[in-house]
Order: C-alpha cells, then sequence, then structure tokens
C-alpha cells in the first residue's frame, strides 16, 4: 500500500535511472533530508550535539567509507583507526600552514591524503587475500600510530605531542576551536555526510560499484569477465580512503578539538567501525547509518539507564557495557547475519505486499 | 669476545625467549583456525579471562562481587581462604572447558555455515563479552599473580658470561629473564603435549580428521560438535599457560589482552594452519622484533616493537601469500 511502483510511471530516462525510484521512498529521503537541515538546527543544544549527532554524522561518513571496502569490494580492513588518523593530521598540517584557506577545503584535502596513503596500503591486498589481508592492514594501524607518536613534525613540535585545532570559520561563523555553536557544526559535518552518501550511493550504483562487487564476488571470475583487479581494487582502497579521511579530519577538528594519536585513533576505533557496518549490514550504504547509529545510541542508552536509573557505579556499568555490547553483536550476527539493512529490505518487502499478503 | 658480539647475543637470546611466549599465544589460534575454520580474535581475551580467573580463585575474591554489592547494597569481596597454585590452574581448567562448551553451544553451533568474516566479528563480539565479563566478576584492578615463578634475572648465566669478554672489557654479563626461561621449558612442553596428542590419542585423530575435512569426518562418525568443544578446550589451555607467562611477568591487567595482537603477525608469517608455522613463525618475530629496536630503535624514535612484526610479515607475505607453512591457496572458479 505505501511502497510499491504501481502508479509511478517513468517518463523519462533519467526519472528511470533516479537514485530512489519509488515515489514513497523518494519523498522519504526529503522529508529526512528536511528535517535535518531545517528542523534539527533549530532544536539543537550542546548536549546532543556532542553526545549524538556529532559521533553520528562522522562515524557514518566512516562508516560509509568502510562499507565500500568491506562491504562493497570485499577487502576486510582493519586500519580505520590509523587511516582516521591520517586524515586528522594532514588536516591539522594544512590548517596549521595554510591559516587563510577555507577548513572546507582542508577537510576535503585531508580527504584526498589519506586516499593517497589508504592506495599505499592497499597495494599487497594484490597479492594477499582474506584474514591474511585483514591481518596485513593492522601494519598501517600500527605503524601510522607510531608515526604520528614518534615524528614530531606532524604535531608541530608541541611540547605535549597533542594536536589542537585552532579556530577557523566557514562564512563568518566558527566551525572549530572552543567557542562554537551547536548548529554550526551539526551543518558543518551534515553536508560532509550528505555529500559523501550521495557520492557513494551513485559510484556503487554505477560501473565502479559493479566491479567492486563483482571482484568482491570473487576476483577470479571478474579478473576472466574483463574487471581489471588492480584499478577495481585500488579504487575501492582510494575512495574508502577519502571518506576515512574526511571523517578524521572532522573528527579531530570539529568534534574532538585536541587529540592524542593512540588514544582517539587506536586499534579500537577500527573496530567500532567494523562492528557499524557488521551491524548495519555490509554492502549497504543505509546499514552504514543505521550501524553507526546504533552503536552511537547503544552506549549512551545503556550509560543512562544504568548509572542514571539504576545508580550503578561508574566502572561497574562500563564494564557491563563491555558484556552488553559483546553480547548484542553475537545476537545480531545470529539472528541476521546481513545486518539492519536487511530487516529493513525484509520491511520494505511486507510494507509492499501489506495489507494482501497472498 | 668483543662486548658488540656479545650484546647482540643477549639481545638475540631475549628474542628467542619473547619469540616462545608469541608462539604460545599463536598456538591457540592455529588449533581452532585448523578444526573450524574460526579466526578465534578472543584467544588474547581468553588468556587475559583465565589469569583472572586463576587469581581470583587463589586469593578467593567472590565473583561478581561488585555488581552485587551495587545491586543489593552489601559490602561481600572475599569468601577469606586461599588454594594453592596447583589446585587453582585445576578449577580455571574447569572454567575454561565450560566457557569452550558455552561458546561452541551458544555461539557458534547458531554460526555453522555462515562466512568467515562473519565469524570473525562473532569472536571480536566474544572478545568485548569476555572482557566485560571477567572485569565485572574479578574487579578491573591490576592483579599480581603469585603462581611461585621465579623472577628476576638469572645469576647464574650472568657470572658465566661474564667472563666471556675480552679482557679489560668493562663488561657484566648478560641478563636473561629466570621467568622467560621457565616459560620457554614450559612452551617447549606444551608444543610436544600437544604434537603427541594430536598424532596419538583418538580424539587427537579425530581433531586432525576435522581438520583435514569436515564433512569426511562427520560421515566416520565423528562428532563435529565434540571436536569443536574439544578444540575450543584446548585453546582455553594453552589461554592458561600464556595469561600465567604473560600474568607473571607483567601483572594481570587489561593490556594482557593485547598480546593477540602481538600473535597475528606470527600466525601471519608462519600460515594460519600449521603448528610449526606458528612456533617457527614466533621466534622469528621475536628475534626479529629485538634486533630491530637493538639496531635501528634509536634512529628511528623507540617503540618499533609496535609496528615491525607487522611490516616484516607484510612484506614477507607479498612474496608468498600462504605464510611460511601455510597450505597452498589454490583457487579454482
Amino acid at each position: 500500500m505505501f511502497y510499491r511502483e504501481a502508479g509511478d510511471y517513468k517518463t523519462s530516462y533519467s526519472a528511470d535511472n533516479q537514485t530512489f525510484p519509488i515515489r514513497f521512498d523518494r519523498y522519504r529521503y526529503y522529508v529526512v533530508l528536511f528535517v535535518s537541515f531545517l528542523v534539527i538546527p533549530f532544536i539543537i543544544n550542546d548536549y546532543w550535539a556532542s553526545a549524538i549527532f556529532l559521533p553520528f554524522l562522522i562515524y557514518a561518513i566512516a562508516a560509509i567509507g568502510l562499507n565500500i571496502l568491506v562491504g562493497y569490494c570485499g577487502q576486510v580492513s582493519l586500519g580505520t583507526g590509523g587511516f582516521m588518523a591520517v586524515g586528522a593530521y594532514a588536516c591539522y598540517k594544512l590548517m596549521t600552514a595554510f591559516p587563510e584557506v577555507n577548513i572546507f577545503f582542508h577537510v576535503l584535502l585531508a580527504g584526498g591524503v589519506t586516499a593517497i596513503v589508504c592506495v599505499l596500503f592497499g597495494l599487497p591486498s594484490l597479492r594477499i587475500k582474506g584474514f591474511y589481508l585483514a591481518v596485513a592492514t593492522l601494519a598501517a594501524q600500527f605503524f601510522l600510530v607510531w608515526l604520528f607518536n614518534r615524528v614530531p613534525w606532524f604535531y608541530n613540535y608541541s611540547a605535549s605531542g597533542q594536536i589542537n585545532a585552532p579556530e577557523r570559520t566557514v562564512f563568518g561563523i566558527e566551525v572549530t576551536g572552543p567557542n562554537t555553536e551547536a548548529w554550526a557544526v551539526y551543518l558543518f559535518c551534515l553536508v560532509f555526510l550528505v555529500g559523501s552518501a550521495i557520492i557513494a550511493r551513485n559510484l556503487t550504483r554505477g560501473m565502479t560499484g559493479r566491479k567492486w562487487m563483482a571482484i568482491r564476488d570473487m576476483d577470479i571470475a571478474a579478473e576472466i569477465i574483463g574487471v581489471n583487479p588492480l584499478t577495481a581494487k585500488l579504487s575501492a582502497f582510494a575512495v574508502s580512503g577519502f571518506f576515512i579521511g574526511i571523517s578524521g579530519a572532522l573528527f579531530f577538528s570539529v568534534y574532538l578539538g585536541a587529540v592524542e594519536v593512540g588514544e582517539a585513533f587506536g586499534i579500537n576505533k577500527s573496530f567500532l567501525v567494523l562492528f557499524m557496518i557488521i551491524i548495519g549490514g555490509l554492502g549497504s550504504i543505509f546499514g552504514s547509518f543505521a550501524g553507526a547509529a546504533f552503536l552511537v545510541l547503544l552506549p549512551v542508552f545503556l550509560k543512562n539507564v544504568l548509572v542514571g536509573s539504576l545508580g550503578w557505579p561508574t566502572d561497574t556499568a562500563a564494564h557491563f557495557e563491555f558484556l552488553i555490547v559483546g553480547a548484542l553483536i553475537i545476537v545480531f550476527l545470529i539472528a541476521e547475519p546481513h545486518g539492519l539493512a536487511q530487516l529493513w529490505r525484509v520491511a520494505k518487502e511486507k510494507l509492499r505486499l501489506w495489507p494482501f499478503p497472498h | 669476545m668483543p662486548v658488540a658480539f656479545l650484546n647482540f647475543m643477549e639481545v638475540t637470546m631475549n628474542g628467542l625467549m619473547a619469540g616462545v611466549l608469541y608462539a604460545l599465544v599463536a598456538l591457540g589460534f592455529v588449533l581452532i583456525y585448523k578444526a573450524s575454520g574460526i579466526f578465534n580474535y578472543a584467544q588474547g581475551v581468553m588468556a587475559l579471562f583465565s589469569a583472572l580467573t586463576l587469581v581470583g580463585i587463589m586469593e578467593g575474591q567472590v565473583p561478581f562481587s561488585h555488581l552485587i554489592n551495587a545491586l543489593l547494597g552489601t559490602e561481600i569481596h572475599h569468601f577469606g581462604w586461599h588454594i594453592n597454585a596447583f589446585f587453582g590452574i585445576l578449577f580455571t581448567m574447569v572454567v575454561m572447558v565450560g566457557l569452550a562448551y558455552c561458546v561452541q553451544r551458544f555461539v557458534f553451533r547458531h554460526l555453522v555455515g555462515q562466512e568467515p568474516i562473519i565469524l570473525f566479528m562473532a569472536t571480536i563480539g566474544l572478545a568485548y563479552f569476555m572482557e566485560g565479563l571477567g572485569d565485572l566478576m574479578w574487579g578491573s584492578d591490576i592483579k599480581t599473580l603469585a603462581v611461585g615463578l621465579p623472577q628476576g634475572g638469572s645469576f647464574a648465566i650472568e657470572d658465566l658470561t661474564a667472563t666471556w669478554a675480552a679482557e679489560g672489557e668493562r663488561y657484566y654479563g648478560m641478563y636473561i629473564d629466570q621467568l622467560d626461561i621457565v616459560a620457554t621449558v614450559v612452551a617447549a612442553i606444551l608444543v610436544i603435549a600437544l604434537v603427541l596428542f594430536a598424532q596419538y590419542t583418538k580424539q587427537g585423530r579425530a581433531m586432525r580428521a576435522v581438520a583435514d575435512d569436515h564433512q569426511a569426518a562427520l560421515s566416520v562418525g565423528i562428532s563435529l560438535n565434540f571436536i569443536w568443544v574439544l578444540v575450543w578446550s584446548l585453546a582455553g589451555f594453552v589461554a592458561i599457560v600464556a595469561g600465567v607467562m604473560w600474568g607473571a611477568k607483567s601483572g594481570v591487567q587489561f593490556s594482557l589482552s593485547l598480546i593477540a595482537l602481538k600473535a597475528l603477525p606470527v600466525l601471519m608469517l608462519g600460515g594460519f594452519t600449521s603448528i610449526p608455522g606458528a612456533i617457527v613463525g614466533g621466534l622469528i618475530i621475536g628475534v626479529g622484533e629485538k634486533l630491530f629496536e637493538y639496531q635501528f630503535g634509536p634512529m628511528l624514535g623507540g617503540a618499533t616493537e609496535n609496528w615491525f612484526a607487522y611490516v616484516l610479515a607484510l612484506l614477507f607475505l607479498v612474496f608468498r601469500p600462504q605464510g611460511l607453512f601455510g597450505e597452498k591457496i589454490i583457487e579454482r572458479v
């Protein structure tokens, strides 16, 4: 009744090829955009921005990036934390070296730098496959974190070894530094997220995405039908690195403001983003959003319930949180290995048939 | 002998013994991977969990005391008894077997036939779960593990080697940790025991059959469920040994679970499916990273041990994608 193609006549090729071919989907998409751009900025406050919206937006970008690599191209990567650190440090170096350039371009350039680094660490993927590759990407994680810790040039020889985001503005409104408004940083991140999602969605619908998926499903067969594994794999690494770099740059400059590399971009970050795409759904852009939202909301929710309502000590609650997150991941994998996106797909099928299921 | 050469020898010795400890953790991975195709990230956390349980049992701590106190408002912490190390290890073994059964029964039995990446993610979930469980059961403070293992350097070796240096050189002998020596011996015994078990017992043969071919093993009447519980228990025993050795070395704390990350490059180098590979890989990594740190560490700013093993394994894999002793990867369309 709600969700069906019937009666929605396409009269041109562009209408037939649009991202959301079903009218209901399209309207839903417009409503979401409307709410996120024109409603939330007016009601957001500092707590909501820093506890929920900013982490969600930034992790969603990282999850889209990783999903392209793992979910679409099938190259398992555990180096996300390291690549985010590349984005953060590239952004920092650019911000301090060229203060007159708008930070918007710094973030984009940081994404570009990360893409190059990511391709470099993606080169072994041409020889190494499966778990061997997953472990090999850990090399990137440990090497990059060590590099940013030990080479003082990266943190401009500051005594603490930390990097601090200087104040920068977009259209005269501050987006980094201590005196930012919640709505400004929210919108700044949202623009990047929407841009990333649109690019990712269209890439994965087109020839590039089909090549990636062919490589994922069976790389030898893909090679035989004429997909060049070199360009397909490395382009996936590059695009993935670009998004992850952007999210790392935003994570440092807009969200945290000051970063110590081992703490902010450690191996746990890699696992967190990987969890997001597994719980959300491998090979689905919507899944990246769902997984990021789930894993950002869950700790906040657990903390509110356990510490806020039940009055447990914070450390006990923190241990319990680990236990719950671990258990939930296992339960999810058992109940629905294809993630939240699959639940959404099933729901859509049901809706399509809805009042007359037979 | 010149002092530089003696120093080089000392670093090599220490590297070899560190390598044995890495190999010990890597062994647990190989056992499970061979028998069930599960890449068990939780191996490191299993070592932490077993060490925590051992300390908790020996000290007579009440499990979940923090949680109970928070819920009921009581103030209990200890049963007030102490158990000696032998029985403590015995009880810990029982706990690990129970854990192996639960893992098989409640997690992996439901995931049979899933893709390897899903199984891998499940073990990461398991790692989080056990980390939370261990801390919740026994508290998260750093504990010392007193099972009566010797501590400190070995004076005998120090005195012996001090005489090797050339006349007139200032050389005070090699520093070799006694604990490392014990660990090496224990690891060697463990490996021999495992090999004997796999080669000569009925269960060991069944285990190897499962590792070769699941369906063929099923068809001759081997229970896959039992074998999987068995390998998880064996990995649990290996985890206890690793947990005791590393726990006695640096205290039982969260960082113990990170030894899994040290074992991964060992696995890559040696091949995921080979027990000798795990040992040889462990030794190569141990010696390699110690020597690299000794030679180039000061030049590069130190702490190269964090990544050297990975980069070494990565470079190695580019030339031999299945590792040293791994089964040749044959791909068919």
